[in-house]
């Protein structure tokens, strides 16, 4: 919505005000978390072997093009150098096993770009996270390779068993966590490998440390707020600290946040912009929201992780959290509300 | 090093502990650097002005004075008939040249009266005389035949925002935030003034019959915060003045909240700020008011900065009142060849403009000529749903919501998102990271929608 016209040499740009505007750009902030995807890629590749490099870049890459053709066949420019199609196949790729089949990553791809994102509008338009429709897709699709391509992870050591590729919330759920703690030997070493990252689980979401590193970093940019992510970890850890034991107030918290999809997806999908509320009041609840239904899942569901259902179930709640919970006015008229 | 760490710890207390007003915000760049340190400088009498016959918030002023007509310096050339206004004053001794139209930097054009000066003219001098025996009728009228209007860029009439309902004021808030990046004007006449500005803080004491006067001034300003503090200290006798360093957060200087954070009232929606007792006043137009009252000297000239990287010497320059921007701009040397956009007044609030060919008026508090690397050529893209600008928005509005809207064309449903308390900071789509004309599109939803 700029002109410019001539003054003698120069030609001057004439819009309407501000002047000037912050060097963050939507670019920007898409490439800054790629960055901050990376050194989890490099953590997975290092304990799963070179096929998860292969299966991260088959989903980046189906997700690109797929931005590309809908973005054509829709008659809509095409965007797919701001960097938001990239994140999305990379978190598609993370919340899959390690051993699933090439192909996997392609259909979830153009579940999560084309049905979830472009169909509802494209960027910023659609109401569910795209790469967790698109493994909720793989998952009702291909049960059988979602939920047992595991692959027990280098420099682990633990006993060899049947169990021995089963994630952590398999074992607690169906054997407890005596079972885990026997396998693994003792809690503090669960502990320094889950933070670490050495543990069976889906591509990228093994390693607390760096995908916390990678949070935080985004927080201190101020590209995210730290509303959803203290509030869904925080509410995982109490909850499951109540619940969780064989007796009220037994659960092990720490583990419980370790484990599964809690880290990636507390900073990485939750807070993802378009599908999640717009203000600190409707955040908070939010998060919250996904913390308890994550615990109810894990707990009562047929599945041992709930962060994906519990995030997507949220998303469903986003629009009326931002009609409920809007800014506080700075003094609205009277009559009107805050 | 133990006397620089404890200094930074203290500077830090106080950053903290500074005033500030509470809800949203923004930190841009500020680009001061350019001017603050440059003294006020006076620029030679230009052969020709236009004075606008409404630089003011209200009617157009009549001419009073006819081609060829001959005219000195403070004779009032142009009043309002009835209504709300402030009447003009020839800035310069000389001959009518012309009565017609001049280019107005937000209005196209505006009716106007055009000065040959005559070179010959002695240059007019003006005498003090002491105040403190006048009526407040005698000072209300000298501020009003002076024609001074909010020099902050509203241009309200001054002698009719000093007249306010009987009893309802208690507070006076002088506004020394200059938040604005890269303007410096009232940074200035702090520093080289502050004696003039406590005494004409004294005088709208006295007209509204009152005690407590502050002075709200940015922490960038440590210079200014200095020069007044010793001033309202060595001549405030009498009354209770103050000076607030404010916390440097952009808009600090806009009149809610300022008020906010100076005395923690909240000026409601559609409200003004004598709702809350309180009377806002500009560094300038105090200065012109001081003015006015000691010397009888009408609004004949302005400090205004000129800066940005477009242009070849940027100054804080004295101007008489209706000197055209082209000759301001020969006098300093042109402009670069990266000049890209002229903006008047602050970047963040200001208006570009095509053509030069426009005067300076009672309410131009700065010309910015900006290159390429100084302003933002984004293409604007959908919107995200960050929320950045919920938490930017200094009123607790919706500008997405807004923009959405508006771009879907449901304009008169944008109202639920209070557009109307909106007063155009930019923060929201300074903010926006899909640079989207927030705006603009709230300018647009205005025009439309019904309050």
């Amino acid at each position: 919505m700029e002109k410019t016209t001539t003054f003698e040499n120069h030609l001057l740009t004439v819009s309407v005000s501000p002047h000037i505007k912050s060097p963050v750009t939507v670019e920007k902030i898409m490439w800054t978390v790629v960055a901050c995807l990376i050194p989890p890629l490099i953590m997975a590749t290092a304990i799963f072997g070179i096929r998860v490099l292969i299966i991260t870049l088959i989903s980046v890459i189906s997700c690109v093009l797929t931005e590309a053709i809908s973005e054509k066949a829709l008659g809509r420019p095409i965007t797919i150098k701001d960097g938001s199609a990239v994140i999305t196949g990379i978190l598609l790729a993370y919340v899959i096993p390690p051993g699933v089949p090439y192909y996997l990553p392609i259909l979830g791809a153009v579940m999560a770009i084309f049905v979830t994102k472009h169909l509802f509008g494209g960027l910023g338009a659609n109401i569910f996270n795209p790469a967790l429709i698109g493994r909720a897709f793989l998952m009702a699709t291909f049960p059988v390779a979602m939920t047992s391509a595991w692959i027990v992870p280098k420099y682990l050591k633990h006993s060899a068993d049947a169990l021995s590729s089963a994630t952590p919330l398999f074992i607690v759920k169906h054997y407890g966590i005596q079972a885990l703690i026997q396998k693994y030997g003792s809690l503090s070493y669960i502990y320094k490998n889950f933070f670490v990252g050495i543990r069976p689980g889906c591509i990228g979401e093994t390693s607390a440390f760096l995908l916390l590193l990678g949070g935080l970093y985004l927080i201190y940019k101020g590209y995210i707020k730290w509303y959803i992510p203290v509030s869904m970890i925080g509410t995982i850890a109490f909850l499951t600290w109540i619940f969780g034991g064989e007796h009220l107030f037994e659960g092990n918290p720490l583990v419980a946040i370790l484990s599964g999809g809690v880290m990636l997806g507390a900073f990485f999908m939750a807070t993802d912009y378009a599908t999640s509320p717009n203000y600190k009041t409707g955040q908070l609840i939010y998060g919250a929201g996904i913390g308890a239904l994550t615990v109810l899942i894990r707990l009562k569901g047929g599945y041992p992780e709930g962060v994906c259902y519990a995030i997507l179930l949220m998303n469903g709640f986003t629009p009326a959290l931002d009609s409920w919970f809007k800014p506080e006015r700075f003094a609205p008229p009277k009559g009107e509300k805050k | 090093m133990y006397i620089a760490s404890i200094n930074f710890g203290w500077n830090l207390l106080m950053e903290k502990t500074l005033r500030t007003f509470k809800k949203g915000g923004i930190h841009p760049p500020e680009r001061k650097e350019y001017t603050e340190d440059l003294p006020i400088e006076e620029m030679p009498l230009p052969s020709e002005v236009d004075i606008l016959l409404l630089q003011h918030f209200g009617a157009t002023c009549k001419a009073l004075v006819k081609k060829k007509d001959e005219v000195q310096e403070g004779d009032i050339i142009g009043d309002v008939e009835k209504g709300l206004g402030a009447c003009v004053h020839a800035s310069v001794t000389g001959t009518v040249k012309a009565i017609g139209e001049s280019v107005h930097p937000l209005m196209v054009s505006v009716p106007s009266i055009t000065i040959e000066r005559d070179p010959e003219a002695e240059e007019k001098q003006y005498k003090s005389v002491d105040w403190h025996g006048l009526s407040k009728e005698e000072l209300l009228n000298r501020i009003k035949r002076a024609g001074i209007v909010g020099m902050g860029g509203a241009g309200f009439p001054t002698h009719v925002k000093l007249s306010p309902p009987e009893g309802k004021v208690d507070t006076l808030i002088i506004n020394g935030a200059e938040c604005e990046p890269y303007l410096t004007v009232d940074h200035r006449l702090m520093v080289e003034h502050p004696k003039e500005i406590v005494e004409g803080i004294k005088i709208i004491l006295t007209i509204l019959g009152i005690k407590k006067g502050y002075v709200g001034i940015e922490a960038n300003k440590p210079d200014a915060i200095e020069e007044m503090s010793r001033a309202v200290k060595e001549n405030s006798k009498g009354f209770d003045i103050s000076v607030v360093p404010l916390k440097v957060k952009y808009p600090q200087g806009s009149e809610k909240q300022l008020i906010e954070a100076v005395t923690g009232r909240k000026v409601p929606a559609f409200g003004l700020p004598f709702d809350v007792g309180v009377i806002v006043q500009n560094i300038g137009t105090t200065k012109a008011i001081y003015e006015s009252v000691v010397f009888n000297k009408p609004v004949v000239d302005k400090v205004v900065t000129f800066s940005g990287k477009g242009i070849v010497r940027p100054a804080n320059l004295k101007v008489r009142i209706g000197t055209r921007v082209k000759d301001i701009v020969d006098y300093l040397g042109g402009t670069t060849p990266e000049l890209r956009k002229v903006v008047v007044g602050g970047p963040m609030m200001g208006f570009a403009v095509s053509t030069l060919d426009f005067p300076i008026t009672k309410t131009t508090s700065g010309v910015l000529f900006l290159t390429e690397e100084e302003i933002d050529l984004y293409e604007y893209k959908p919107c995200i749903r960050c929320g950045f600008c919920l938490e930017a928005c200094p009123m607790g509005l919706q500008p997405n919501e807004i923009g959405i809207y508006v771009e879907a064309g449901k304009l008169e449903e944008t109202t639920q998102f209070g557009v109307f308390e909106c007063f155009e900071c930019g923060c929201c789509a300074y903010v926006c990271p899909s640079k989207r004309p927030l705006v603009q599109f709230i300018r647009i939803a205005k025009m439309k929608a019904k309050r």
